[in-house]
């Protein structure tokens, strides 16, 4: 019949009107200043630098390898290296970042950094309320900014950052295992070769594969 | 007591005119009316486009505007200060004078059309003889506004929104006379205040409204369907088309004029909805005779939003029509089926005061439609599309 289509389509629409008003499932909008969804797991707006323990400076896992700065494909990632060397989390010298920045307004949020780290020192986060007046310096993110606890990584990517955490583990036992059977075997070389009192090799990190 | 609350816009009127010299009184009051009319319903249309958006929001399953004020409903005025403290661009080929006077042209042609409007006992501004003649006259000079304005940008997709707007406003203008005629050939007059007066009387505690006549009824339809299709709104809002036509004849406008034309063209609607309630829904009348102490003022403008409300929900239901379909339903369906109608009308007139005109004129009416319905579906081969060049 003529027409039969329009009532149905006007019974539909006349259905949602009254309904959004009785049921709360129809009604589906976050009103988002006042309310929000958490964000979920996978969720990654721009990258940000991870550090050990309570300083970000002294616990900054990045080694300024410059990996990240080379493969950025918008280029947007800007490193100084240090002229000093500070320990990392296994105690072995490495240098630092003396400036790392990532402007955030060229970058595209595509996680080859993330990908390249060898040190799990860059990561995604979720922060995405990063307007601002200054487009540019407001943009450009320094090191400090962008320097966030493994405490807060573990609270936006709990998954992964249980799994960082237990590579780094193992690779930590497996440097300390290392650094023990040196030491043991030096210790061994030493009392065999002169009979003289055992000396307390230093916990320091072997020298094969520095920085 | 009542009738006092009957007639408190013109005791009002009276009051404050009495205040004057006796010379100038009737000058004051046509002014007062005036000034009542373009204060009432500008304010209406300002109620109506946010009631609009929460509307169509609701019916989306969406909350609508609710930032501005309490739920929103400062939202017109936020619209309007930024209307007026937009730039206004005129483009460097466009003819200034023309392009300035479209707007105006659509504003003022829409409001003279409220004046043989009744929107209560004795609540007219002037109560013309050819009262629904003058409405269409002045109905009709919108589509001149829309041409202006097409023409005077000098865009292309100014101008086919124009053309497009002038073809289907003149096809339907000829749905919407002929439906209006209908009405004057059963009440015999031209006067809309007198065209309600006609409906005004009750059988039992049931009005004599037009629309509940099978031929008022057949008529109202059609009238609805011209008068959406005549105000441009969906599903027959071809020039504006904001999906694919750069928003049709007001590409070229921003600013107030933009604003101009967005109310002239919720005006119309206001305006023509008033007409509509004249003609088919008793206009002032009460719909029941029990209710006739509440005063006609109310009932007029509570019929006009209740039309409003119908546009509303129509625009967030229908998806919009093809320029050929919107064609062909004009001249190949709404109006055979309103001269159709006009003679059922005829019938009706000369058939006495019996059952049998009921029976009659509803089934000429209910099987004119089946069957028309019934040759447009055959015709009509629906199915998967087939696209001939564009494969």
């Amino acid at each position: 019949m003529l027409g039969e289509g329009i009532l149905k389509g006007m019974a539909e629409t006349a259905r949602n009107f009254a309904g959004s008003f009785v049921s709360k499932e129809r009604l589906t909008t976050v009103e988002y200043p006042e309310q929000r969804i958490p964000t979920v797991e996978a969720a990654r707006v721009f990258p940000f630098l991870v550090y050990d323990g309570a300083d970000w400076e002294a616990g900054m896992r990045c080694v300024a390898c410059q990996i990240c700065e080379k493969e950025c494909p918008p280029k947007c990632i800007y490193i100084d290296k240090s002229k000093d060397k500070k320990p990392d989390y296994v105690g072995k010298p490495q240098f630092y970042p003396a400036r790392f920045d990532i402007d955030i307004s060229v970058c595209m949020s595509c996680q080859i950094c993330v990908e390249v780290c060898p040190f799990e020192a860059i990561k995604m986060d979720t922060q995405f309320e990063l307007a601002t007046e200054d487009r540019f310096g407001g943009l450009l993110l320094d090191r400090h900014e962008l320097a966030k606890s493994n405490e807060y990584y573990h609270s936006i990517h709990p998954t992964e950052a249980n799994e960082v955490d237990t590579r780094l583990a193992e690779e930590k036992a497996k440097a300390d295992a290392k650094a023990k059977a040196a030491a043991d075997a030096a210790a061994a070389k030493a009392a065999a070769a002169t009979a003289a009192p055992p000396v307390v090799p230093p916990a320091a990190p072997p020298k094969e594969g520095g920085a | 007591m009542a009738a006092n609350l009957d007639q408190l816009f013109i005791l009002l009127r009276e009051w404050l005119v009495a205040f004057l010299p006796s010379a100038l009184r009737p000058v004051a009051g046509v002014l007062l009316s005036v000034i009542a009319i373009v204060c009432v319903f500008p304010g209406l249309f300002a109620l109506t486009t946010v009631f609009e958006r929460k509307g169509l929001g609701r019916i989306q399953n969406r909350l609508g505007p609710n930032r501005v004020g309490p739920f929103g409903f400062f939202q017109p005025i936020a619209d309007g200060i930024k209307s007026l403290t937009k730039e206004d661009i005129v483009p460097f080929s466009a003819n200034a004078v023309v392009h300035l006077l479209a707007p105006l042209v659509l504003v003022v042609t829409v409001f003279m059309g409220f004046a043989v409007l009744p929107m209560g006992r004795n609540m007219v501004l002037v109560d013309m003889d050819a009262g629904l003649l003058f409405f269409f006259a002045m109905g009709a000079a919108t589509e001149l506004s829309v041409f202006m304005a097409g023409w005077s940008s000098r865009n292309k997709y100014s101008l086919l929104g124009a053309m497009r707007a002038v073809a289907q406003m003149i096809s339907y203008e000829v749905v919407l006379l002929l439906s209006a005629v209908s009405v004057v050939m059963i009440s015999g007059t031209l006067s809309l205040p007198k065209i309600v007066e006609a409906q005004n009387q009750y059988t039992g505690v049931l009005p004599h409204w037009y629309i509940f006549t099978p031929w008022g009824l057949a008529g109202f339809i059609m009238y609805a369907i011209a008068a959406t299709a005549e105000t441009n709104r969906s599903p027959f809002d071809l020039p504006e088309g904001e999906s694919e036509l750069v928003a049709g004849y007001h590409t070229e406008y921003s600013g107030f004029k933009f604003a101009l034309f967005f109310l002239g063209e919720y005006l119309a609607m206001f305006s023509i909805s008033g007409l509509g309630t004249t003609l088919f829904l008793g206009g002032w009348s009460a719909p029941f005779s029990f209710l006739t102490f509440i005063p006609s003022w109310f009932w007029f403008f509570g019929k006009v939003m209740l039309s409003i409300f119908v546009f509303i929900w129509m625009r967030g239901t229908l998806p919009r029509l093809r320029q050929d379909q919107l064609m062909n339903f004009a001249w190949k369906f709404v109006l055979p089926f309103t001269l159709l109608d006009l003679m059922v009308t005829a019938l009706w007139r000369f058939m006495g005061n019996g059952w049998l005109r009921w029976v009659v004129c509803t089934v000429i009416l209910a099987g004119a439609y089946v069957l028309m319905a019934r040759l447009e579906l055959r015709r009509r081969h629906i199915g998967p599309r087939s696209y001939r060049y564009a494969e």
